[in-house]
């Protein structure tokens, strides 16, 4: 645990010394969002009703933007060989590594959401539903990308291979996500999107940490 | 299982039988098509557009069932290391992405006539599609390397990963699609189970057909890329000896 802790604060450190990386994706889900009552017209009704999919699409991309970063840097200078060396098991340095990640591009995005929420006119029971979904979902996001990014490792064009690996598979996230917002727009409850939602959570959490030690341990090789 | 690790006994069987295997397919899809096109009833309601099912069905069958085959030989490939697992693995997954396009388009042909339009976000036609990506995504992910065994074990993780995804995938899609529109293509499903025998015929003939043409293509495939695999290892000799003699 206290290995865990150790290596979630180290990526936590580098990500904050660094400083750029998760600016630039929530600006990116910013400015994709704030591009989309251009192309589809400023009408409130029209926007309202695009909202909640539009706002999940664009977290995804501004999520596989991030990802092909996640073990790119210590594959490059050679620190993934030694996180693959220490007793620590793998599987709970992917576990580490994924919750910096997550802590570092996954919240940041929570963040901007009200504001984009008032950009798009989400009314308030769609914008609690919002929160609530990309909290239980996003996490999921960078455990699926974990998987994806350990494989592109040493790829050719690895950053646009792992959107084409990882995005089919969260098209589930997508699904859920958007229909809790769609329904709690409707004053309908949302306690089963948000149960299922968490049941991917507790899988991924229980399999993609695996798959990704086994990707690591192959590229390392 | 290891016994055919060995790539001269599994040419060496895989020869023997790939005669055979070659006219069952003939023989089989040239009666499945006579059926198909001539010998069976047109449908009361769809007409002779009812003839796209026996190529639309079987390839949306062999679709799923080549996946299956390469997440089990990915599996294999990755447990117990088998050299020709990955091989086949890796000779699947085109065969695969072909039958999917095929079950895509004629879908869409089929479409047309029937709901009016080429394309619906119907649950069978999404799902459909996401699997024709995930081949996608697994053929680039095993040309993504320079080292062609570093991209085969990555292919390899990455197709049983999808494999454990595809039923939460199909079920959410299942889900999402009857949220928006419930039953209009309940007529769809019915008709599979009752299917009149007449059309049932040519339509295993068909699928029967199609099985001998994954096995047949994948032996045709599984040469090559072990001829291949051959040449790799004739030129890095050639490489290695041109370096010793300076």
């Amino acid at each position: 645990m206290i290995r865990f802790l150790d290596i979630v604060r180290r990526d936590l450190r580098l990500a904050l010394r660094q400083g750029s990386d998760s600016v630039m994706v929530v600006t990116f889900f910013i400015l994709t969002v704030v591009l989309f009552p251009f192309g589809i017209g400023p009408e409130a009704s029209v926007l309202e009703r695009v909202a909640p999919g539009v706002l999940w699409v664009t977290a995804l991309l501004a999520a596989m933007l991030s990802l092909d970063r996640l073990f790119q840097a210590d594959y490059e200078d050679g620190s993934l060989e030694l996180l693959v060396l220490t007793p620590t098991p793998l599987e709970l340095v992917v576990a580490a590594k994924v919750t910096a990640h997550w802590l570092t591009t996954g919240l940041p995005l929570l963040a901007a959401a009200p504001l984009l929420a008032i950009f798009l006119h989400l009314n308030a029971a769609g914008f609690g539903a919002l929160l609530l979904t990309m909290l239980v979902g996003t996490p999921i996001l960078s455990l699926l990308g974990g998987v994806g990014a350990a494989l592109v490792l040493g790829a050719r064009r690895g950053g646009v291979l792992l959107s084409l690996l990882i995005l089919p598979l969260t098209i589930p996230v997508l699904v859920f996500g958007v229909g809790a917002i769609d329904a709690a727009i409707l004053g309908m409850p949302i306690g089963s999107y948000l149960a299922i939602l968490g049941g991917m959570l507790f899988a991924a959490l229980a399999l993609a940490p695996w798959a990704t030690a086994a990707a690591l341990r192959q590229a390392t090789e | 299982m290891h016994r055919f690790a060995n790539p001269a006994r599994f040419l060496r069987i895989a020869n023997a039988v790939y005669p055979w295997l070659v006219a069952a397919t003939f023989l089989l899809m040239a009666a499945g098509l006579w059926f198909a096109l001539f010998d069976s009833p047109p449908d009361y309601q769809q007409g002779d557009s009812v003839r796209i099912m026996y190529i639309h069905v079987p390839s949306a069958w062999m679709g799923m069932f080549c996946y299956t085959a390469m997440a089990v030989f990915s599996a294999m490939a990755l447990i117990w290391k088998h050299p020709l697992a990955d091989l086949l693995a890796r000779a699947t997954a085109p065969i695969g992405a072909g039958f999917t396009f095929v079950c895509l388009v004629s879908g869409s042909l089929w479409g047309k006539p029937m709901w009016g339009a080429y394309w619906v976000w119907d649950a069978r036609l999404t799902s459909m599609l996401i699997l024709f990506f995930l081949y996608l995504g697994y053929m680039a992910l095993a040309n993504a390397f320079d080292d062609p065994i570093r991209g085969q074990k990555a292919a390899a993780i990455l197709a049983v990963a999808g494999f454990v995804n595809i039923p939460i995938i199909k079920f959410s899609v299942d889900w999402w699609h009857t949220l928006h529109q419930p039953s209009s293509f309940s007529l769809f499903a019915a008709k599979h189970s009752d299917i009149a025998p007449s059309m049932l015929l040519p339509l295993g003939l068909m699928a029967l057909a199609c099985q001998t043409y994954y096995f047949m293509v994948l032996i045709l495939r599984a040469r090559a890329e072990i001829a291949s695999a051959k040449i790799r290892t004739i030129r890095m000799a050639q490489v290695h000896a041109a370096g010793g003699g300076e």
